[in-house]
């Protein structure tokens, strides 16, 4: 898969209070939470981004609650990935679950925000166009590839209870 | 080669002898948690697959504990949605207003986690249940969709982390003030995918109410889950609860861990998480100069009756400080029949605190007590990120509930050996 667009860079333990504020949980339409996006890290995210564009952070991404309704309201505001030194552990299982693409990479700091991005999966690349740069995709396990392929946990899971 | 409690719990539910950390294992559960935040997802995935019935009825928790009593009509269809599920499908471990608490006090106390369970929950402090030696931990959504329909989840096994505390605590330390300690010095991160397992006299020595704060806060510093062997404390517990059989795990004498840390308790002050992370720890006589305008006494961390006996014992007599607003919530009806029975309730109301009915409310910031701009609390909660509590500029300080109680008398954070209460509580 090749996709491009901005970077919006942000810093270590971004939580999901900041990715999707609880005073929003009280509903879990998609377009609704898509709004809200960022909103206590980046009141103007939303309408800062165009589609396709990036998040870019430090550590440990997502770190807080087990809420699916943070990797929902990123898909939908129309991030294309986000692209971290390290995820939350149950961060990382909603995203592969329901079909966020999020890319581990050492080196996420060297990028800026509004840095123009290329990446490429197949190849396990990223590509800092702006500073002429290229960084290494940690590679995905091999079930998490099982899980992408299938089209998330549900279509795994229905296949599972066929065989 | 031996194992961790952790493996052999996870080795246990996929049919294996042994597992490795790394090993990705598909096993069964023994329950599956949702709330009314995470439940609707969870539910709209699950009929979206088509299936029409779910894996097992008695294996299924719904707890509408978050905006309710419903906050607003989004919140009332959010709960309608668990209702109406519940009944469709006859779940056994449904709770409704007046029967509901906050779920990580509620579920073990009704007996429905046990020693041996591997227990998931969209929520991520479902690994409080490690504290009964269940190895339990927070999923998503669909996650939890998943496993409505085969009764399964997918695990890799995680490394174990062992933490080994000893020495006799001072005054006024509690289980929340162990955790905080421990994620103070290894961050919030500091356990990211790893088993937390907590040993040594120290934690033999307390109470379940307070092992139960210990691995409510495993999240906080990244773990998968927190756990802790069971013993004659715990067996205790469970004794006047199970309603079905259970299993007793220990961990093998060379069972393999990633990291050993020692913790001395003997010289830890009860502790204050500042803002905005968990990991933002010091001891309480450093935050004497905060002033707060809310305390918060209740949540799956610290609601809890022994929570609610210390609170009492350093309000007893004393008011609340002018212009502080005391949020006191007992995390189950039964926590709150017992303060009632006790006379606890009566110290708080006599006291001026505002006595709620059982409810997460303020700690995720729902409703029940949210913070206007620039306002602080000090709260026996578990989180103190931005907004937490409300406002994206309020602040949340983290305590435990004897510090909270002594703080809303004094109008700042302190101890309470500053309002003279001097003796240990329990
Ligand atoms: S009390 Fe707070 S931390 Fe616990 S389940 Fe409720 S919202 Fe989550």
């Amino acid at each position: 898969m090749i996709l491009t667009g901005k970077a919006w860079k942000y810093g270590d333990d971004i939580n999901t209070d900041l990715i999707i504020p609880a005073r929003y949980l009280n509903t879990s339409d998609p377009v609704e939470l898509a709004k809200h996006c960022m909103e206590d890290e980046d009141p103007d995210f939303t309408k800062k981004i165009s589609k396709g564009d990036f998040i870019v952070a430090g550590k440990n991404f997502g770190c807080g609650s087990s809420r699916e309704h943070a990797p929902i309201s990123i898909k939908y505001a129309g991030v294309s990935a986000v692209i971290a030194k390290s995820f939350a552990r149950i961060f990382y299982r909603n995203a592969f679950n329901m079909g966020l693409l999020i890319l581990e990479c050492n080196e996420a700091d060297e990028i800026k925000t509004g840095d123009e991005i290329y990446v490429d999966t197949e190849k396990g690349e990223i590509k800092n166009i702006t500073q002429n740069k290229i960084y290494k995709i940690l590679p995905v396990p091999d079930f998490m590839e099982q899980l992408l392929s299938k089209g998330g946990l549900m279509e795994y899971m229905k296949d599972l209870k066929k065989a | 080669m031996g194992m961790t409690i952790t493996e052999k719990i996870l080795a246990a539910h996929c049919g294996k002898k042994e597992v490795v950390p790394g090993e990705l294992i598909m096993a069964d559960i023994d329950l599956a948690l949702a709330n009314d935040v995470t439940a609707p997802l969870a539910i709209k995935e699950f009929e979206k697959s088509g299936a029409q019935t779910v894996f097992d009825k008695d294996k299924i928790a719904l707890v509408p504990d978050h905006f309710t009593p419903n906050k607003d009509i989004n919140s009332a269809e959010q709960a309608k949605i668990l209702r109406d599920f519940a009944k469709k499908h006859n779940i056994t471990h449904y709770f409704e207003i007046g029967e509901m608490g906050v779920e990580h006090a509620l579920l073990p106390e009704k007996g429905i986690v046990l020693p041996g369970d591997l227990v998931i929950g969209a929520d991520s402090h479902t690994c409080t249940y490690g504290a009964l030696g269940a190895f339990a931990t927070g999923v998503g959504s669909t996650d939890i969709a998943a496993c409505y329909l085969t009764g399964k989840a997918w695990f890799k096994v995680p490394e174990s982390m062992k933490f080994i505390v000893n020495g006799k605590k001072k005054p006024f330390v509690y289980g929340k003030d162990i955790i905080l300690y421990i994620i103070g010095k290894i961050g919030v991160d500091g356990a990211l995918y790893r088993a937390m397992e907590f040993c040594g006299d120290t934690i033999r020595s307390l109470s379940m109410d307070s092992r139960f704060s210990i691995c409510n806060m495993a999240i906080e510093a990244g773990g998968k889950n927190g756990i802790i062997e069971p013993d004659e404390t715990t067996l205790n517990y469970v004794k006047q609860r199970a309603k079905r059989d259970f299993k007793i795990y220990k961990s093998d004498s060379d069972a393999k861990y990633v990291d050993i840390i020692e913790i001395d308790m003997s010289s830890v002050e009860p502790q204050v998480a500042f803002p905005h992370l968990p990991e933002n720890t010091k001891p309480v006589s450093e935050a004497t100069h905060i002033t707060i305008d809310q305390v918060v006494i209740g949540s799956c961390t610290n609601g809890r009756i022994e929570d609610m006996r210390i609170a009492a014992k350093v309000l007893k007599g004393k008011k609340v400080a002018p212009y502080v607003r005391l949020i006191v919530i007992p995390a189950t009806q039964e926590v709150y029949k017992q303060c009632l029975n006790e006379g606890l309730a009566e110290v708080f109301i006599e006291a001026g605190a505002a006595l709620s009915t059982p409810t997460c409310g303020p700690c995720l910031g729902g409703h029940m007590g949210i913070l206007a701009k620039g306002e602080r609390a000090l709260a026996t909660t578990n989180r103190n990120f931005v907004g937490r509590m409300g406002h994206p500029e309020s602040e949340v300080y983290l305590c435990n509930p004897a510090v909270a109680a002594a703080s809303a008398v004094l109008g700042r954070i302190g101890s309470p050996q500053e309002i003279g209460v001097k003796e240990e509580v329990l």
